[in-house]
């Protein structure tokens, strides 16, 4: 190995280093800088009042209502449609020409741009379908968005759960469906979990197919019929018509922190999952 | 036995829910747009850089140069910079720290989009403004700001393509003299190539269909870029700005506008799923 070699081994080394610095730097600067303007503004009230003037004073209590609403409408339509084809995948066939034509259209569906889901929810929902902006045009857009999701991480869960568990189920004399319902799911449930919340934080980092669907009505919603504006969109409104810096700064730092948090929740559990399921 | 054989008839459509969405999608938004590209003219909707929708005027090329400027330009930036990063969690970190890295990088996937259109906003633009001229909201800080959205996507699916990489093949080189640099880039890296060229497909993909980040900081006006200080519209920024009060033909454009994205969008995707099946055969 001559010197020559080894020089340019330390270069690449160093210069590795300062990309991989830089990327971790940038990830720092934005959470910081948001959260040096935003935490100042966060308090008791601005998490339990209603915005007064268009989100210029007051707080966002609604609005973390809606968030919350329309997640769950998004995650309870998803949800049953992304394990049940996650559980055919793994259970019921090999792979095969179906398998993989599901799996393909899965990775596309992953691959449409937010944009056009609300184009498209907007059109059909909210004109065709005249369900207008609301907590249902909303959930059914993002339902659809992160149905790929749903389904990638379900199947990676129950793939992992070990085969004898099934075998001694049948051996018992369970049928194809009990072994599922009382076997597999259980076991592979964290695992599960952990793409139903990687989905919750997409729901609520989503703009562009939201504040087409569910609209941005700063009041409290009645029925699943109302409109409702998530904190991404109440982030947007206000940070681009200028109403409110310091609201915007301080939404913007609730909607980081709550990402935060679902992220960690679901690197954790998953986290769990394999320590447990290798454990065996 | 019959209440099995129904239940896996269920499952069976539970199954193709997301084939049916998908083709659900994928007819809706070519019924809706289809009747634009009738009315004028396949080449005149693609060609004409022209888009008044108040005077019928309805072209789609100054977007589409748009969607391709920022495009190149995010993948300028965050390519090296996310395969640098990838390469070094790989091969050169030493193992506790890549366990720390990698969660870290996966959060600024969860960082919403508005947010980093804020920052290009308020931090970026003004610097571009002040230090490089034009109107600071331009293709460059929308390439910017694209840059780091596509990072956690390449690096996450070039990692596990350089993972995928048998030790063997590095022991081997590194028994044969070769330095650990030499080997990454003589045997590592060409044997994980087609991940790696997935990778960057789908950023591409990523940073073609991200909508309200490049809103937010390329300044939106419809015309062919001639520098990267230039403000432009992308083909994304198009429908989320005027979806809200579009009727009529307008309204068709903007499908039409949809079409072109999705179809874009479809051809990547294909291309990335090809390369992938690729790294699996081998």
């Amino acid at each position: 190995m001559s010197i020559n070699q080894n020089i340019i081994e330390k270069i690449v080394k160093i210069f590795l280093w300062i990309f991989t610095i830089i990327t971790i730097f940038i990830l720092f600067y934005i959470v910081g800088f948001i959260l040096k303007n935003g935490i100042g503004g966060l308090s008791k009230e601005f998490f339990m009042e209603f915005p007064k003037s268009m989100g210029r004073e007051g707080g966002i209590f609604p609005i973390i209502i809606g968030t919350i609403l329309l997640t769950l409408a998004a995650v309870f339509i998803a949800g049953p449609l992304g394990i049940g084809t996650a559980v055919y995948l793994t259970e019921y066939t090999r792979e095969n020409r179906i398998t993989q034509m599901i799996r393909f259209g899965a990775d596309c569906l992953a691959g449409i741009p937010s944009i056009v889901f609300g184009l498209f929810g907007f059109v059909l929902f909210v004109i065709k379908l005249k369900m207008g902006w609301s907590i249902i045009s909303g959930g059914l857009t993002l339902s659809i968005m992160i149905l790929p999701t749903i389904i990638r991480t379900s199947e990676e869960a129950i793939k992992a759960v070990p085969k004898p568990l099934r075998e001694v189920s049948y051996s018992l004399g369970g049928t194809k469906w009990q072994t599922i319902v009382f076997i597999v799911i259980p076991q592979a449930l964290p695992g599960i979990l952990t793409g139903i919340i990687l989905s919750i934080g997409r729901c609520v980092g989503e703009t562009a197919a939201v504040i087409f669907t569910a609209g941005s009505s700063l009041r409290l919603p009645n029925s699943l019929f109302d409109s409702v504006r998530t904190m991404s969109v109440h982030f947007y409104i206000l940070s681009r018509e200028g109403i409110s810096l310091k609201n915007a700064y301080a939404t913007a730092s609730v909607l980081i922190i709550s990402i935060g948090m679902i992220n960690f929740l679901s690197y954790w559990i998953m986290h769990r999952f394999i320590r447990r399921i290798e454990g065996k | 036995m019959n209440r099995e054989k129904l239940i896996e008839k269920t499952f069976f459509l539970i199954a193709c829910s997301a084939l049916f969405l998908l083709a659900l999608i994928t007819v809706f938004i070519f019924k809706e747009g289809i009747g634009i590209f009738l009315k004028i003219g396949f080449a005149k909707f693609i060609f004409s850089p022209d888009w008044a929708p108040s005077q019928k005027q309805f072209g789609l090329f100054s977007m589409i140069m748009g969607s391709v400027w920022i495009t190149i330009g995010a993948l300028i930036i965050g390519v090296p910079l996310s395969l640098s990063v990838s390469i070094f969690l790989a091969e050169f970190c030493p193992k506790k720290i890549a366990r720390i890295l990698k969660p870290a990088i996966e959060l600024l996937a969860g960082i919403p989009s508005v947010v980093y259109g804020f920052i290009g906003v308020v931090i970026l633009a003004p610097l571009i403004r002040e230090y490089l001229g034009g109107p600071g909201l331009s293709v460059l800080a929308g390439s910017m700001v694209l840059a780091i959205m596509i990072l956690p996507t390449v690096i996450s699916i070039s990692l596990d393509a350089l993972h995928a990489v048998p030790k063997s093949y590095l022991e081997g080189s590194l028994a044969l003299g070769a330095t650990r640099w030499q080997s990454v880039y003589m045997v590592i890296i060409p044997a994980a190539r087609s991940g790696i060229i997935a990778s960057v497909i789908l950023g591409m993909g990523r940073a073609v269909g991200e909508t309200m980040a490049v809103i937010m900081v390329s300044g939106n006006a419809v015309r062919i870029p001639h520098s990267i200080l230039e403000p432009v519209r992308t083909l994304t920024s198009n429908i989320a700005l005027e979806l809200g009060y579009a009727t009529g033909m307008h309204r068709e454009a903007l499908f039409g506008t949809g079409m072109v994205l999705f179809v874009i969008i479809m051809i990547l995707n294909t291309a990335a799923y090809v390369f992938t099946k690729r790294k699996v055969r081998k």
